[in-house]
């Protein structure tokens, strides 16, 4: 068991030291959800304003939750990318061939995976004073809660995709495939309310939809978005997370 | 001598490939053992079956007494394994990708740090202990590889074309480094290889063809068993000589170059006796070894980096090695 601990700590050791040394994957990591956020974000917010009706200014609030929901999806699927590397670079062999449990091992890159998105979430914190959006300790600390949470989940399914993976090419035409639908039928970028009704089946089957629901109720403190209770939310995305990082451990167990 | 590696008819199936087909042999502790055969014979997916990376199809191996599919965190626990493609974490340090190395194979930190020292001295990579492996050549990496798969003082060192694609020099300090090791640690080593030479430094070797072993001995004799010595000699009048030889040893000769060349199981015992007994003069004489290529060609008819002989060719080759002709 200790051992097992230890095998995990390797392993998401490894994988921060290696982020914080890659330095463009560091700024592009700050300068992505900058860029939704601010253009998108504003630009949005002007066409919204232009139409009438409540101002535009409600389109930053709602938007940059899902903004911080976007930057968790990224991060998580894409932090199992290690994983691809490390095969064509044959640095996987050296950890396989390990005394450690293949258990550890998923376990320690799902953490890996988590602690990167929840430090580039925390970035993403930073910008709320900028843009009039009032964060409270408590809410910052429950923030956090839901995006380790969810990236647990997210990268745990990247993870059971990547150990699949013989090639990067690969890895990265399925992740697009999947990222980019996860991310329209989210929440992220408007209101689920009266949506058609396949639409609204979309966006129900997507783990995320409740996270970024989740996350938007405690950041700004108000249910008129709310689809769901809370605590439906956090059961949610408990449930797919046990179901990810189970089937990403019985994966890479059965990996030879 | 203890037997650290037992194999029993190991077999590993592929879609519709056989890669390894039946094999069964023992490595005993201390020795430099050899897989020797070409590109494709099987030696990696042997190697990666003993090693637990692979799980095979059927068959049985042992390692330290350790059964390598059913207790393989043991097993992992006693090897090294330098593989045929660098694995190494480019984007760390050198000291950073022992440090990991130690840490997962469970060596305390005090232990760790001065082994790491120790060993980065003997490879020559201590003034570049922090730098990123990005920056190391070819030789260096492989060093640094073969540093890390000794830092926990495994029972077996598996290494896996353990120089290809290294400069001669480099190769050579490479061997000197192993047999140093093998000689001081008395770590059993087990290699693959293509490379002739490099097979002759080993204890014993085996050689696989086609996923199956086709002889396991020591390289002495392995090239005992397949034939004598080559024997080259020139006189000044070459026919009546070589009528002599046939008459008097009952040897087939073979003229090129204006010289004889023949085969004698002894030539350490044949030659001075031929010398002595002989009528003409002679001006030179030689005898060479046959080499591993010599007995990789008489076994399976191939030279070992031709790998698109056809069945005819090899047909031909068989029946010339057979006469003795070359």
């Amino acid at each position: 068991m200790i051992r097992d601990l230890k095998g995990i700590y390797i392993i998401w050791l490894r994988d921060i030291k290696r982020f914080f040394r890659d330095k463009p994957r560091l700024i592009s990591g700050i300068a992505r959800p900058s860029l939704y956020l601010f253009i998108l974000g504003s630009g949005l917010s002007s066409a919204f304003g232009m139409f009438g009706g409540r101002e535009g200014d409600w389109y930053i609030d709602f938007i940059y939750p899902g903004i911080l929901g976007m930057i968790v999806l990224f991060t998580s699927l894409f932090s199992s990318f290690s994983i691809v590397w490390d095969r064509e670079f044959g640095f996987l062999k050296e950890i396989l061939v390990a005394p450690i449990s293949r258990t550890s091992i998923a376990v320690g890159k799902a953490l890996s995976g988590s602690t990167l998105s929840l430090f580039q979430g925390i970035i993403m914190l930073f910008f709320a004073p900028l843009l009039r959006i009032q964060l409270n300790f408590f809410m910052i600390i429950k923030i956090c809660l839901l995006i380790l949470l969810t990236s647990f989940a997210l990268t745990s399914l990247g993870i059971l995709i990547a150990s699949r993976m013989k090639s990067m090419q690969g890895f990265q035409m399925i992740m697009n495939f999947l990222v980019m639908p996860m991310f329209f039928l989210s929440g992220a970028m408007f209101p689920l309310k009266d949506l058609p009704k396949w639409l609204e089946y979309l966006v129900s089957i997507n783990p995320l939809s409740y996270s970024i629901d989740a996350i938007r109720y405690v950041m700004l403190e108000d249910k008129t978005f709310l689809v769901n209770p809370l605590y439906m939310n956090i059961l949610v995305i408990s449930i797919f997370a046990v179901v990810m990082i189970s089937a990403a451990i019985l994966v890479f167990n059965l990996t030879d | 001598m203890s037997v650290i590696i037992s194999v029993e008819k190991l077999t590993k199936k592929f879609k519709n490939l056989i890669a390894v087909n039946q094999i069964s042999f023992e490595v005993n502790e201390g020795e430099i053992f050899g897989f020797l055969g070409p590109n494709g014979a099987g030696k990696t997916t042997t190697i990666n079956m003993i090693c637990t990376l692979l799980s095979p199809t059927s068959g049985k191996a042992v390692l330290n007494g350790h059964d390598v599919t059913k207790e393989r965190n043991q097993v992992r626990q006693c090897i090294g394994l330098v593989f045929q493609d660098p694995s190494l974490d480019v984007w760390l340090t050198a000291k950073e990708n022992l440090e990991f190395h130690a840490m997962i194979y469970n060596i305390k930190s005090k232990t760790a740090k001065k082994r790491i020292d120790q060993i980065l001295e003997i490879v020559e990579l201590k003034d570049r202990k922090n730098d990123l492996v990005l920056s190391f050549s070819g030789g260096m990496k492989r060093r640094l590889e073969i540093a890390r798969g000794l830092i926990h003082y495994p029972k077996v060192l598996f290494l896996d074309e353990p120089t290809l694609g290294l400069d001669p020099q480099t190769r050579n300090r490479v061997w000197e480094y192993i047999r140093n090791l093998q000689e001081r640690e008395n770590t059993t080593i087990f290699l693959t290889t293509h490379y002739m030479d490099e097979a002759e430094n080993c204890d014993r070797i085996s050689i696989i063809d086609m996923g199956k072993i086709i002889a396991i001995d020591t390289p002495e004799n392995l090239k005992k068993k397949v034939m004598g010595d080559i024997i080259t000699v020139e006189t000044t009048n070459n026919k009546n000589l070589s009528k002599e030889i046939e008459n008097k040893y009952g040897k087939s000769v073979f003229l090129y170059d204006n010289k004889i060349q023949f085969e004698v199981d002894d030539s350490e015992r044949f030659i001075p006796q031929f010398i002595r007994e002989s009528k003409e003069d002679i001006l030179s004489i030689s005898a060479r070894k046959p080499t591993l290529d010599d007995v990789f060609l008489s076994l399976t008819g191939r030279k070992i980096r031709d790998e698109s002989a056809n069945s005819m060719g090899r047909m031909r080759t068989h029946i010339k090695m057979r006469r003795g002709h070359r």
